[in-house]
């Protein structure tokens, strides 16, 4: 674990002690429990997004594909009565074929990714719309689908969210800081230019980011429709982009690209679940809730970076010292 | 070296002012240390008005930090700083500025979306309308039209400064300076990225300001433009002067031995054996820059063939085209003899074909990345397991290449980025050599490189050559490329003007076929 990451870390305990002092409520059961759920589902795309984002990219879109690709699911498994396996092999193939169109704008066709991701943001939220007519896409009344409720699942109280969560996480660490494929990200991040004249496919390289990223975002659009259950087109998981883009942030990620860690954004999804449940657990008015997170990302960036300065400064004050002995 | 089209209208060198002229400026037992280095080690200089001075030196001989004094950005430890003599402990910024001191650095300060008055005048821009506070742009111009005129440059106030050619952009840091009421213009490496002509025209400049009485700082690694444009030469090493040479006392020899401190005897090794097959031939390439014009070039195994030619004339680019980093617009490559299709580095790289670019910090390497990585990245998966990338066999390849290279570095997990341009021209270097490469591309691969450095560079290349490697060597450096070559190509605006065997080279032939003239006694391909 990086300097970051364990700074990271010590934020969310003193956070965490600081909500338990006020309200024990904090480390009740049902608490954690909720609580897990939610960063298991938060932290998937957080992951997805930091693919992106460690290529010097940008994706916008995610909250838009979770409303679009949650409503499609919904749609297929209560009206259409498609297998609900089937529906989530679709909405994943949809997920993944809606990453190579950005992928392929990006880095065949040369288009920023903040203008082609803004675009998705509008067009996947305008078409979730127009597809059920501004309607809540919901299951019939009644209705059950054996199998489904693993998405909702507990296992010994530990949410399935979570579980796949850490799963996806350990493969994601593996395959951004020890694979191959991890190394190239890194190193087209950091200078593209360099990389390709190394030999390097970069175009390659970007367009498996934005298609890693799309994919797991799908997987959580299913878990957030079956966790909200149904599904309004116009609200579902709206600013959810600024979500992911926060823990990646919080984790240490550059948005110029080259930095960031696996463990790192997995921290800052944790830390923005808590900032969540802090504003219900004092009882701060839920309206602050944009607030409240807002001002601890601003001053957890600032304190890390004034950190990082004062020990480069450290580091030249006792070189300093050294040599005039 | 005479050339028909360069100094356009330059005037004789002038005499150097009196001697009985005070200093300008007199530094007297400066010193300067660094954690860990010792910089500068009580050093003296004097420069008086009208004289321009060489200063000349390896990479981290004290240069940097002499110019940082001088430019009041860096304090020194002890010692006293002289200027029209009124002593000073340190200068600062502010103040070298107002007694006169100006810069022209290797990259230049320029903005090049605005247009050559404005940036002459960035930051002290003529005001007019009181309170709105308006741009006197009419001001502006008429202020740097006469300084344009005394530098002979042939490009208007409001030419942009995206227009200009590099050389161009130069003579505007130099305006800049001079409309600064600048007394001493200290110019560091300013022919590094200049082509051949264009040298001669800076040449010229620096005589007009040695005729208006202005001193001269001239740092350059080119030790025959020292010899050319310089009253007199410094020679500083580890942060001493280590020898002071009057005009008629400057040599080639003499500077590279003050310089590295002992006799440096052979730069340029002989081929040991004749070139072998052809490794890789163009057949009428043509490029983005000059789609009219084809190329076609025989690259032997075993040999070294030096590309000159001016900056622009296409050299780059058809390295680009090579690599595969620019598509290529017609003709073939024969790599072997058969025909292979180039669409991407990768390409290029599964050949075998390899770049060394000219741009080493922003293309060569990743300055972020350990040099391990460095050298690991072209051929990443020869160090996975199972996908995975195995930290000990990048290591075990980095260690081999540091010992093989004699890369300096504390250890091969040190970011790139904190070597010095040699050592990091190495790990370019490093990471082709661990790849078994048939063709490997040099693009001006001493820019910036001390010249202890530059002959390991050379040896190298020699090695490469020797082991039946095909070496192509784009150079601007004329020294570096009679001395190095086995064979020049010489191209003019796109097409290769002419080609020299041995016994032919001399600068005057490779400079006539870079301007597009015909040389008597050499072989015209076209």
């Amino acid at each position: 674990m990086s300097k970051k990451d364990t700074g990271l870390l010590v934020l969310i305990l003193v956070v965490a002690a600081g909500v338990y002092l006020r309200n024990p409520l904090f480390l009740s059961p049902n608490n954690i429990s909720n609580t897990a759920n939610l960063i298991g589902l938060f932290g998937l795309f957080s992951i997805a997004q930091g693919f992106v984002i460690i290529t010097g990219g940008i994706d916008l879109s995610s909250g838009s594909m979770i409303a679009l690709l949650g409503v499609l699911f919904v749609d297929l498994v209560g009206n259409k009565g498609v297998p609900w396996p089937i529906a989530l092999v679709i909405v994943l193939i949809l997920g993944i074929l809606l990453g190579l169109a950005h992928a392929l704008l990006i880095t065949r066709l040369k288009m920023p990714p903040f203008v082609v991701t803004l675009c998705g943001l509008l067009i996947y939220r305008g078409v979730a719309r127009g597809y059920t007519g501004d309607a809540t896409a919901g299951f019939p009344f009644g209705s059950t689908y054996p199998g489904l409720d693993f998405f909702t699942a507990r296992v010994y109280g530990v949410p399935t969210s979570l579980l796949l969560l850490v799963v996806v996480a350990v493969i994601a660490w593996v395959v951004l800081h020890r694979s191959v494929f991890g190394r190239y990200l890194f190193a087209v991040g950091k200078n593209e230019e360099a990389a390709r004249f190394s030999g390097i496919r970069t175009n390659l390289v970007i367009g498996a980011a934005y298609v890693i990223c799309a994919a797991l975002t799908a997987l959580s659009a299913v878990f957030f429709a079956m966790y909200t259950r149904s599904v309004s087109p116009s609200s579902q998981a709206n600013f959810y982009e600024l979500y992911a883009i926060a823990a990646a942030v919080l984790g240490g990620f550059s948005l110029r690209g080259g930095e960031g860690s696996i463990i790192g954004v997995v921290l800052g999804a944790i830390l923005l679940q808590i900032l969540q449940n802090l504003v219900n657990l004092l009882g701060i008015p839920s309206s602050l809730n944009f607030a409240v997170m807002g001002t601890v990302i601003l001053i957890g960036v600032l304190v890390d970076q004034q950190l990082g300065v004062y020990r480069a400064h450290r580091r030249l004050v006792e070189a300093a010292r050294e040599t005039a002995d | 070296m005479t050339l028909s089209q360069s100094a356009t209208g330059a005037p004789a060198p002038a005499a150097p002012a009196p001697a009985a002229a005070e200093p300008f400026l007199r530094l007297s037992g400066v010193r300067k240390s660094y954690p860990g280095v010792l910089a500068l080690d009580g050093l003296d200089l004097e420069i008086r008005p009208g004289e321009v001075i060489g200063l000349v030196g390896e990479n981290g001989a004290g240069k940097s930090t002499l110019m940082k004094i001088l430019g009041g950005v860096t304090t020194p430890d002890s010692g006293t700083i002289e200027v029209d003599g009124v002593p000073y402990a340190a200068l600062t910024v502010g103040g070298s500025l107002r007694a006169g001191i100006a810069f022209v650095h290797q990259e230049l300060n320029l903005f090049d979306n605005l247009d050559v008055a404005a940036n002459v005048f960035i930051g002290r821009e003529p005001r007019h309308f009181g309170v709105l506070n308006l741009v006197d742009t009419a001001r502006q111009r008429a202020a740097v039209l006469p300084l344009l005129e005394q530098l002979g440059a042939n490009f208007s106030p409001d030419t942009p400064v995206s227009k200009l050619s590099l050389a161009q952009q130069q003579l505007v840091e130099i305006a800049k300076a001079l409309s600064q009421d600048a007394r001493l213009v200290i110019l560091d490496e300013p022919t590094s990225s200049l082509p051949i002509a264009e040298t001669e025209k800076l040449l010229a400049v620096i005589d007009r300001l040695r005729a208006r009485g202005i001193a001269v700082i001239f740092v350059s690694h080119r030790l025959g433009e020292i010899e050319r444009a310089c009253d007199r030469v410094v020679v500083l090493r580890d942060g001493r002067l280590v020898g002071k040479l009057a005009k008629d006392e400057i040599s080639h020899d003499r500077l590279v031995k003050l310089m590295i401190g002992r006799e440096l005897k052979v730069i340029y090794a002989p081929p040991k054996a004749d070139r072998g097959a052809v490794a890789l031939a163009a057949r009428d390439i043509r490029t983005a820059a000059y789609p009219h014009h084809a190329v076609s070039l025989d690259l032997h195994g075993g040999e070294i063939l030096g590309l000159a030619g001016l900056v622009g004339s296409g050299r780059t680019e058809l390295a680009r085209a090579f690599f595969g980093i620019d598509p290529i617009y017609g003709g073939t490559l024969v790599s072997n003899g058969k025909p292979i299709r180039i669409a991407g580095a990768r390409d290029a790289v599964e050949h075998g074909i390899f770049l060394v670019p000219e741009d080493r910090k922003g293309t060569g390497i990743l300055l972020d990345l350990s040099v391990a990585e460095n050298i690991s990245l072209p051929n990443l998966t020869a160090y996975a397991v199972a996908a995975l990338v195995s930290a000990e066999r990048e290591r075990g390849q980095a260690e081999q290449s540091r010992s093989q290279l004699a890369i300096k570095v504390p250890t091969v997990d040190t970011r790139t980025g904190s070597l010095s341009g040699g050592n990091q021209q190495k790990v370019v270097l490093a990471k082709w050599l661990a790849m078994a490469p048939r063709v490997i591309i040099f693009d001006e691969p001493t820019r910036g490189i001390d010249i202890g450095a530059k002959s390991e560079i050379y040896r190298l290349m020699r090695a490469l050559a020797d082991s039946g490697v095909a070496v192509l060597m784009i150079s601007s450096d004329m020294e570096e490329v009679i001395g190095v070559s086995d064979r020049i190509a010489v191209m003019h605006e796109g097409g290769i003007s002419g080609m020299l065997e041995r016994d032919q080279f001399s600068e005057e032939n490779v400079l006539l076929l870079a301007v597009g003239k015909p040389v008597g006694s050499g072989r015209n391909v076209q």
